[in-house]
């Protein structure tokens, strides 16, 4: 079997912890590869050593056969390996083109030559069915098409190994489905793949083996085909993991939460939110189901305080709240999980301390006539963390940006649960997470539910809403498609319902 | 941990302009030793020569004081020097109307809440329009600079002239910040009741962004105003207060300033310690007691540059030149903290061996 790129006993420590311990993998020609750990485990690290961002302190790394240094990432383009991050990088008011020959522009003379380019960036579109636009500005494309250029930039300097580092966390499930086909293009055509996930239904999807690795180790190799999701799983988190949530039958109450024609505009001032009901219960949860971009966001915004209302009434426990600030909301008992865990959820140049009483900090025993009570904030956060099993080196003084991904988002899971909420707005509480914080992070929400509280699940994962929904609601282009329980229904249909086929229409 | 890392940053910062300033000493044909004698001499050298020294840096921690408030809570303050003009022209107008119908130990006070309040009010604006309008406070404070310049341009010939057309009349001491004992106490020295006012403030800015909920709530509207937005905090308002307060001690920079150190006030002049501010706030890394510290050193450096130029033949521009090196080096301070780290590790590497 031909190895184009193999990975020897690399190791390498950082101060404090051995990211790689002694990891071997061995990538065959047409092959994808993918590379499946939890948060931390080591795999960017690894890919890093391999796109010349670190060097190694051991081991040795041959390509198609021959041992090399990859001392930065020129070398490792010049060898034919090219990496699309999981943030990329362009440059948002350039075209296409113009990103794709970046650090290689054609010139005669002094003046820059963008036809020829543009016309190879067309064909090896069309080769491969990328369908990219090479005139086209990056701030006018969806970000679906932007990971496409990124491909493209790596195809137009002849990669010949492609290292995918978590490409689907950023994607609708319309474009998952289009990056697979692209990516069985890409094989088809002699490229070979290593793909960094920790998505397991992704790697049962694409896969060919899959290399696990734990806290540093290589647990072994596997052929996707011949193992369950189950048993990769296991060797990733090292210990069994349970995919369905337990959950005891029981009648939803009163409504807490009622959303009478509401109508909201998104940053660009179009109608996001266009005349939507909807009614959330107590004990239990309702999954919101829909495409990114679709109206959750300004939907989620406009129940919290963050947006303004055009028109329609939100009523909490039977209480007109469409015009009351963000601070009353919280305080009449709504919490809310926020999208994006950075930018909303946490300050992160606080430390965790003062981050676990980001509502409740001048409220007593944590303040007294405009002071803080520091020592009575530290027991709070110290019981919090324990109790949400936050993991963090200096504990509640650690700075918030120290915490890894899955320890912040359980930080601020914790955090909205403990204020004992009548509704929880939880928006995307998974996303980016390993196996393990999101098992955990879905009990506790089932708990919220089983203790009669109403909880709004807002979820891009489809698998997420079926698993934990009592009720499930689809939206789409800013209007409810329909309601459908979980258990009279399934993907293909809420899929149909995502893309805005109503119920009606269907039948 | 982070404590210790700023401080050796800024001792490295000054280390490095020092040793800069030695450089350029020798560069002009002197001898730096001697030059650095002179200049900490000019300081230090008698009582007198110590309360000038202290009467300089009151002024810079105030307005030190005002910029690293506003970086605190995520705001760069580049108006100091107009909040001041605001502040001082305040503290004039009300010193030259007095005639001695209050007696001082109102009086002072009454001046500082009063200058306060106008360095308040003028920093206000920048801070409205950023909240309201989202309008860059660079730009904005900027602007009031030239707003304030040209006020006091036209105010004091019109209304408060004194000998020259281009200054007011002399501050009577009745209603000056200078204190009898105190400047008896400091013979004959420029120090003034600003002294006591900039340790005041530096405390009780210490305090507000430590200990307090409001503090609580700048700094986090601060450093992520989405999240601030997020936890129900009113970040519009906040930033117009953080601004204010800002403001407010450049205001009281102005008052120490016009009729404390100085005897009156001259038109056509953006003080330069409103600029200098920002220097004193970067070395003192935006910690009011670093604020302090970093101000009595330049203090020191700018009342002890006119002895050494008279005692030697450096020119006195080399003490300014020390002054931007160690700004240069503050502000690349990550050099520094990536040395501390270096070192740190290198120690602790040791010690396990």
């Amino acid at each position: 079997m031909e190895h184009v790129v193999e990975m020897l006993n690399i190791t390498k420590a950082f101060p404090g912890i051995i990211a790689n311990d002694d990891i071997s993998i061995q990538l065959r020609k047409g092959e994808i590869l993918a590379l499946l750990g939890e948060n931390g485990a080591g795999k960017s690290t690894l890919m890093s050593i391999l796109f010349g961002l670190y060097t190694p302190d051991a081991g040795r790394i041959l390509v198609r056969g021959k041992e090399i240094q990859i001392a930065n990432p020129n070398v490792a383009n010049e060898l034919g390996i090219g990496m699309v991050h999981q943030h990329f990088k362009l440059v948002h008011n350039f075209t296409v083109t113009e990103n794709i020959i970046l650090g290689m522009e054609p010139k005669k003379g002094p003046f820059l030559q963008t036809r020829d380019a543009a016309e190879k960036i067309r064909q090896l579109s069309k080769h491969y069915g990328l369908n990219v636009d090479p005139d086209a500005k990056i701030e006018d494309v969806s970000v679906g098409m932007q990971q496409r250029v990124e491909i493209l930039k790596m195809l137009y300097r002849d990669a010949e190994v492609l290292i995918f580092d978590e490409p689907t966390a950023v994607l609708t499930p319309q474009e998952i489905i289009d990056l697979m086909k692209i990516m069985r293009n890409l094989i088809k055509e002699g490229k070979s793949i290593i793909l960094i996930t920790h998505k397991l239904k992704e790697i049962k999807e694409i896969a060919d083996r899959c290399t696990v690795i734990r806290r540093g180790k290589v647990i072994g190799t596997v052929d996707v085909e011949a193992t369950t999701s189950a048993q990769m799983a296991e060797m990733m988190v090292g210990r069994q993991v349970s995919f369905t949530v337990d959950k005891p039958d029981q009648a939803a109450g009163e409504v807490v939460l009622e959303l009478k024609d509401l109508r909201v505009q998104s940053s660009r001032k179009t109608e996001a939110v266009k005349g939507f009901s909807l009614q959330v219960r107590s004990g239990e949860i309702l999954g919101l189901a829909g495409v990114d971009g679709n109206g959750q966001t300004e939907l989620v915004e406009a129940l919290t305080g963050l947006r303004k209302v055009e028109s329609g009434s939100i009523l909490f426990k039977g209480k007109d709240v469409t015009n009351l600030s963000i601070l009353h909301r919280i305080r009449e008992g709504m919490a809310h999980i926020p999208e994006d865990r950075q930018k909303r959820g946490l300050v992160l140049d606080y430390t965790m301390e003062e981050n676990m009483v980001l509502e409740i900090y001048g409220l007593p025993p944590f303040a007294k006539y405009g002071f803080l009570n520091k020592p009575e904030i530290r027991k709070y956060a110290e019981k919090l963390m324990n109790d949400f099993d936050v993991r963090a080196g200096e504990g509640p003084l650690a700075m918030a940006r120290s915490l890894s991904g899955g320890n912040q988002q359980k930080a601020i899971v914790g955090r909205e649960v403990a204020h004992d909420p009548d509704l929880l707005i939880a928006v995307q509480p998974t996303r980016g997470l390993d196996v393990g914080s999101i098992e955990y992070i879905h009990k506790r929400l089932v708990e919220q539910r089983n203790n009669g509280k109403a909880v709004l699940l807002v979820s891009l994962e489809l698998d997420e809403i079926m698993d934990l929904s009592d009720r499930i609601a689809v939206i789409s282009h800013g209007e409810l498609t329909g309601i459908k329980m979980p258990k009279e229904t399934n993907e293909a249909e809420i899929g149909l319902m995502m893309a805005g086929v109503s119920e009606g229409a269907q039948a | 941990m982070n404590r210790s890392r700023d401080i050796f940053t800024a001792l490295m910062a000054v280390f490095l302009g020092l040793v800069a300033g030695a450089i350029f000493m020798a560069l002009s044909g002197a001898n730096p030793f001697a030059g650095f004698y002179y200049m900490f001499r000019g300081g230090l050298m008698n009582i007198e020569r110590i309360g000038n020294t202290l009467a300089t840096a009151t002024t810079l921690v105030l307005t030190g004081l005002s910029v690293a408030f506003a970086f605190r809570t995520g705001l760069f303050n580049i108006g100091a020097a107009g909040q001041m003009l605001i502040g001082g022209l305040v503290a004039t107008m009300m010193a030259l109307s007095n005639n001695g119908a209050l007696p001082k130990f109102l009086f002072i006070p009454l001046v500082l809440i009063c200058a306060m309040l106008g360095g308040a009010l003028w920093a206000a604006i920048a801070g409205f329009l950023k909240a309201r309008f989202n309008v860059h406070e660079v730009v904005a404070t900027i602007m009031t600079n030239w707003l304030a310049f040209w006020i006091v341009y036209y105010v004091i010939p019109a209304y408060f002239k004194g000998k020259l057309e281009t200054e007011s009349a002399r501050i009577p001491f009745e209603s000056s910040m200078k204190l009898d004992w105190l400047t008896n106490l400091f013979n004959g020295s420029y120090i003034n009741f600003g002294v006591f006012v900039a340790l005041a403030a530096t405390a009780v800015i210490a305090v507000i962004l430590n200990k307090t909920v409001l503090g609580y709530e700048l700094k986090a509207v601060g450093f992520n105003r989405h999240a601030a937005e997020y936890a129900g905090i009113n970040v519009s308002r906040n930033v117009t207060l953080a601004m204010a307060i800002s403001g407010a001690l450049a205001g009281l920079a102005g008052a120490t300033y016009y009729i404390g150190y100085a005897v009156n006030m001259q038109i056509g002049i953006l003080p330069t310690a409103g600029f200098d501010g920002i220097a004193v706030a970067l070395l003192g890394a935006n910690s009011p007691w670093g604020v302090l510290a970093s101000a009595l050193f330049f203090g020191l450096l700018h009342s002890g540059k006119g002895f050494m130029n008279a005692m030697t033949k450096i020119p006195p521009q080399i003490g300014d030149t020390i002054i931007a090196t160690i700004i240069y080096f503050a502000a690349t301070s990550i050099l520094f903290v990536r040395l501390y780290d270096f070192l740190k590790k290198k120690l602790k590497k040791e010690v396990k061996a």
